[in-house]
């Protein structure tokens, strides 16, 4: 808390697994863990392989900022206050990680969607917190 | 393991009753279904509760302080949509395993007007939900995706999952326990606002209150007390495995695959022996998905075996006789022990004007997201 008055403001990542380096100059990625024995990757840290189990630490991996539309829905009834239509959709990554993400860039209409489309992550500020830290999420848009 | 059968079955009217708190919901089912068995909480030796969003509430002890304190065990459970057939599956359990002979499974739910349901996933800054910033992790998106990729697959079409809803909507017509009883034309259903592509208002399930339950006991103790007594053939449970997208994308499929497998091996029946299906029809689109599932037909046919209106009743296997979640409602914890209600019905004939004529071998599944999956075979 100390550290964070005196620094004033920070960038806040929405979700753990978006990682933001403290150079400017580096892009924020997804970061991703990867299981030793049988390859399996996973968003963010864990403690265990839920595909085999094993305990051995993971490799940390970037994520690739480019992937494919697995599937998505069109939301247009949502929570209070989140704002609709909008994209929901599954996007696959290279290295065998599904996101789940908003796609922006597109008119919210099936019919501009197309399964395995490719689409590259961009970060946006998407809110200011309590403390007046910016929050920093992650969406996708076509690829250009 | 011992043979197990139901003995009694009771369930209020899916709908809205503010007025009352849940356990007197569930206590006025209980009482219904120890009525239908020819019971009363004496003869009961274990109670199990399902209910979800009141599961640190005790309610099972709370229904016991309406119809008779015994001082019985009482186990409460949670396990999401799969609460109320988890319980029956817990009754199923004690009176199997030999350690009781008769138990009590009540499933019962107080949702109001809640609106949408969901996890939505803890955010990671300040206490600022992801929710709709990336992507949905709340249900009618979720279903709508599940909806979406069966698209991918195989070309199903929006208006096949629609019919689904024409489908249970008009079945629900002769259930006089469904929340709604409307029916829709395609073209209604169609037509009305999309809540998450491609799942209309009326593809998805209402939010309700509403209780059920079942009276379970060994088969030795059944024949005593009817000519054609009720068997459960199998009570199985699975969770999810390991999936290429299911920590993202929720996976509804394997787990139910799987479940149907087990049971299937288990009661010594295939899909093509049973006479009718009450499965899990949050939306129209998870009803699409577990025609395939459960076996119903082959992969990839289950837009067809709409089309050919296979699983109206009167169908080949018909299926939500009930009027399905989409019409007879999804309070949480009441469903899984409706859905075997209203098998039971069908077996013992008294199902009404939704009677599946001489039904013999019935399925009722569950799922619930996260993920649980219950399936029950009961079989006269």
């Amino acid at each position: 808390m100390a550290e964070a008055e005196t620094q004033g403001k920070q960038v806040k990542p929405i979700l753990p697994f978006l990682h933001i380096s403290d150079n400017p100059d580096e892009k924020p990625y997804l970061a991703g863990s990867k299981c030793k024995s049988c390859g399996a990757t996973y968003l963010g840290a864990r403690m265990a392989c839920a595909k085999c189990y094993s305990t051995e630490p993971m490799e940390d991996v970037k994520l690739s900022d480019k992937g494919e539309l697995h599937v998505f829905s069109i939301v247009h009834q949502s929570a209070p206050g989140i704002p609709t239509p909008y994209v929901a959709a599954i996007v696959d990554l290279p290295e065998g990680v599904s996101v789940r993400c908003n796609i922006e860039g597109v008119e919210p209409d099936p019919k501009n969607l197309k399964f395995g489309m490719p689409v590259e992550m961009y970060t946006e500020i998407v809110h200011t917190d309590r403390d007046g830290n910016d929050i920093m999420a992650f969406k996708f848009r076509p690829a250009k | 393991m011992r043979e197990v059968a139901m003995v009694g079955a009771g369930m209020i009217k899916f709908g809205r009753y503010p007025e009352k708190g849940v356990h007197e919901l569930a206590a006025q089912a209980a009482l219904l279904a120890l009525q239908d068995a020819d019971m009363t909480m004496k003869d009961v030796e274990l109670l199990a509760s399902g209910n979800l969003y009141q599961s640190s509430a005790m309610i099972g002890q709370r229904i016991m302080k309406e119809i008779g304190q015994t001082g019985i065990p009482v186990i409460n459970v949670a396990n999401a949509c799969a609460t109320g057939s988890t319980a029956y599956r817990e009754a199923y359990m004690a009176v199997a395993s030999g350690a009781y002979d008769t138990a009590l499974a009540v499933g019962s739910e107080q949702m109001g007007k809640m609106g949408l349901l969901g996890g939505g996933g803890g955010g990671g800054g300040g206490g600022i939900s992801p929710e709709g910033i990336v992507g949905s992790g709340l249900m009618p998106a979720v279903f709508g995706q599940a909806g979406v990729e069966h698209m991918r697959n195989y070309g199903t079409t929006e208006e096949q999952f629609a019919k689904i809803a024409v489908k249970n909507h008009k079945h629900s017509m002769h259930n006089p326990y469904s929340q709604y009883q409307v029916e829709m034309s395609l073209e209604d259903v169609m037509n009305a606002r999309t809540i998450a592509w491609p799942n209309t208002l009326y593809m998805c399930c209402p939010t309700g209150d509403g209780a059920a339950a079942a009276v379970l006991t060994t088969m030795e103790k059944a024949k005593q007390l009817t000519t054609e007594p009720i068997k459960v053939a199998t009570s199985t449970l699975t969770s999810d495995p390991y999936t290429e997208r299911d920590l993202t994308m929720p996976d509804v499929n394997t787990l139910t695959k799987n479940a149907s497998k087990l049971a299937y091996e288990d009661a010594g029946v295939g899909a093509e022996d049973l006479d009718l299906v009450e499965l899990h029809d949050c939306f129209a689109t998870a009803e699409m998905l577990h025609y395939e599932n459960l076996g119903l037909c082959g992969e990839g046919e289950a837009g067809k075996l709409i089309d050919d209106k296979e699983t109206y009743v009167g169908g080949r296997i018909p299926v939500n006789a009930s009027g399905g979640l989409l019409s007879k409602g999804h309070p949480l914890g009441a469903t899984g022990v409706a859905n075997i209600c209203e098998v039971y019905w069908h077996l013992k004939g008294q199902a009404g004007g939704r009677q599946v004529e001489g039904a013999k071998v019935g399925l009722a599944h569950v799922i619930g997201l996260g993920s649980a999956c219950t399936i029950h075979i009961l079989q006269k």
